[in-house]
């Protein structure tokens, strides 16, 4: 497999964030450039994004941070390969189903990653753990100079980057940060929270972005305007957003604790049941029992460095990641068959919950 | 009803009507339900009218009707099927169809933020090249050989200090 370096380094926010920041799974920001003189990957004829994606390759691979990195062609990975990349978020799903001239370099430690011929000729992304936008903000840019000096980027000093969709105009970043928000979730907040959001020119998606559902109470919530606002401006309105929807979901859970301690736990202790013994499991139930044992985690219920496990579950119990640690393709049913067996070796080992030290630290 | 109204994106009669105020400008747009459902309106979270609004403005007639780009043959029927642009020079020849919604779609209409140094100097010295050619150009034509001559060494100059800081 092409792809195989990729497993040197576990799936997820391993680094394991803590503490209040443990609802904040990753933080990322990604930014769409394009070439000047050039089409868009979207118009481009097929000979002319197979040029695009030679010139540019070379230039991203010899990038600081991606010199050691994985060079792909999207057209030498199997089905499998691409569906792996797309849940550890390495790469969008509209790259996964691209014509040809697609690809993507990766660095080692998968935190950066530079989709080719996407939507625009470029995407930049640097992903990391917990809440951390201005470092991120930081290390993209940097890597951003970098690979201007190399490559002449199309821009307008009135519109900005130019970039294929004008609602990217500008910036052409996107600053996002996905969430865990169980509590806000169970008490049906949820809605009214999005609602509020949305107000204040922030987006919010499912786990996997655009069209996605929300499954483990997992949201990504993301700057929805690029023109007319520097990237240090957005990046501090998100976070006072961001800082906010923290606010409101530890008030959730705190309320959850008070209201009604043993229905919550009843949940909890359910979702760990489900872990230890069940037999077949779709990935969808998984990801809310996972969201209930992490839930669990924060509030004392189970030790803290077992966040590191289940963040690493998210990813694992997908599609994709199942039939990989199984060596084959598999249809749906056998998958939940396999990932029920893998969650119960996982949680054998884990250790009960003990309900007495809930909320206390 | 004697004239019901018509869907904006198909023209079958418009069952859903809707009205979003936007920078203090109200937009109503007229749907049938199917496009309803498929641009997502019964969903209010996640919708907004700009996507639509830039959709259906393109369909009426303008000034800036059946544009093409110069540089990658992109049309305005393009755009208006794809919603995306064909290449960066597009964002020149489409300028009377675009700068109308981007108000609508982002928080200011001119760019704030981060400028690529290099690119700014390469496009700095494009442009002074092609002016000088195009001096050159006229001075030859009207026999004004001592400025002809002029307009040349500083070709040579702006070459030169151009590759000299390795911008080439």
């Amino acid at each position: 497999m092409k792809i195989t370096p990729l497993f040197d380094f576990p799936a997820g926010t391993s680094e394991a964030t803590s503490g209040k920041c443990a609802i904040m799974l990753t933080t990322r920001v990604r930014l769409a450039r394009n070439l000047a003189g050039k089409p868009f990957p979207g118009w481009a004829k097929e000979s002319q994004r197979s040029a695009m994606l030679a010139d540019t390759s070379e230039a991203v691979g010899s990038l600081t941070a991606l010199k050691k990195g994985l060079n792909l062609r999207l057209e030498e990975l199997t089905d499998l390969e691409k569906q792996i990349l797309v849940e550890r978020h390495l790469i969008s799903r509209e790259l996964s189903t691209a014509k040809t001239g697609a690809g993507v370099v990766i660095s080692r430690d998968q935190t950066t990653s530079v989709m080719i011929n996407e939507e625009d000729h470029l995407r930049i992304q640097v992903m990391r753990p917990g809440f951390q936008l201005k470092k991120v903000w930081n290390a993209i840019n940097s890597l951003d100079t970098e690979l201007e000096e190399r490559l002449n980027y199309a821009f307008s000093p009135t519109l900005g980057y130019l970039t294929a969709c004008p609602t990217n105009l500008g910036t052409g970043m996107r600053a996002s940060a996905m969430m865990h928000l169980p509590a806000l979730v169970i008490s049906s907040q949820m809605e009214k929270v999005v609602r509020a959001v949305n107000q204040l020119g922030m987006a919010v998606r499912g786990l996997f972005g655009e069209g996605s559902d929300a499954s483990g109470s997992i949201f990504q919530i993301s700057n929805q305007t690029t023109l007319g606002e520097a990237e240090e401006d957005i990046i501090k309105r998100l976070s006072s957003v961001l800082n906010t929807i923290i606010e409101h979901e530890l008030n959730a859970r705190a309320r959850l604790l008070e209201a009604d301690a043993p229905k919550l736990f009843d949940k909890i202790g359910r979702a760990f049941g489900i872990l230890q013994h069940g037999r077949l499991l779709t990935s969808a139930e998984v990801m809310n029992l996972l969201s209930l044992i992490r839930l669990g985690i924060d509030l004392n219920v189970f030790p803290e460095d077992k966040r590191a496990v289940i963040d690493r579950l998210f990813i694992e119990a997908q599609p994709g990641h199942v039939q990989y640690a199984a060596h084959g393709t598999f249809d749906s049913a056998q998958r939940d068959l396999l990932r029920a067996q893998t969650l119960r070796t996982e949680f054998a080992a884990f250790g009960p919950p003990d309900f007495n030290l809930a909320g206390k630290n | 009803m004697a004239n019901p109204l018509k869907c904006d994106l198909c023209g079958k009669p418009a069952t859903v009507h809707l009205t979003q105020i936007i920078d203090n400008k109200v937009h109503k747009v007229d749907l049938c339900e199917e496009c309803a459902q498929a641009k997502g309106v019964t969903d209010p979270s996640g919708f907004s009218l700009a996507d639509l609004l830039m959709k259906a403005s393109l369909g009426s007639e303008g000034s800036a009707a059946g544009l093409r780009c110069e540089q990658c043959g992109f049309t305005q029927a393009d755009f208006k099927k794809q919603g995306r642009m064909g290449c960066p020079a597009c964002y020149e020849t489409f300028r009377e169809i675009i700068d109308p919604m981007l108000s609508s779609m982002h928080k200011g209409t001119m760019h704030v933020g981060k400028v690529p140094q290099h690119a700014l100097k390469r496009k700095t010295f494009y442009d002074r090249l092609t002016q000088l050619q195009t001096e050159l150009d006229e001075a030859v034509k009207a026999e004004r050989y001592e400025d002809a001559a002029r307009f040349r060494d500083e070709i040579h100059q702006v070459k030169q200090a151009f590759s000299e800081k390795g911008l080439g």
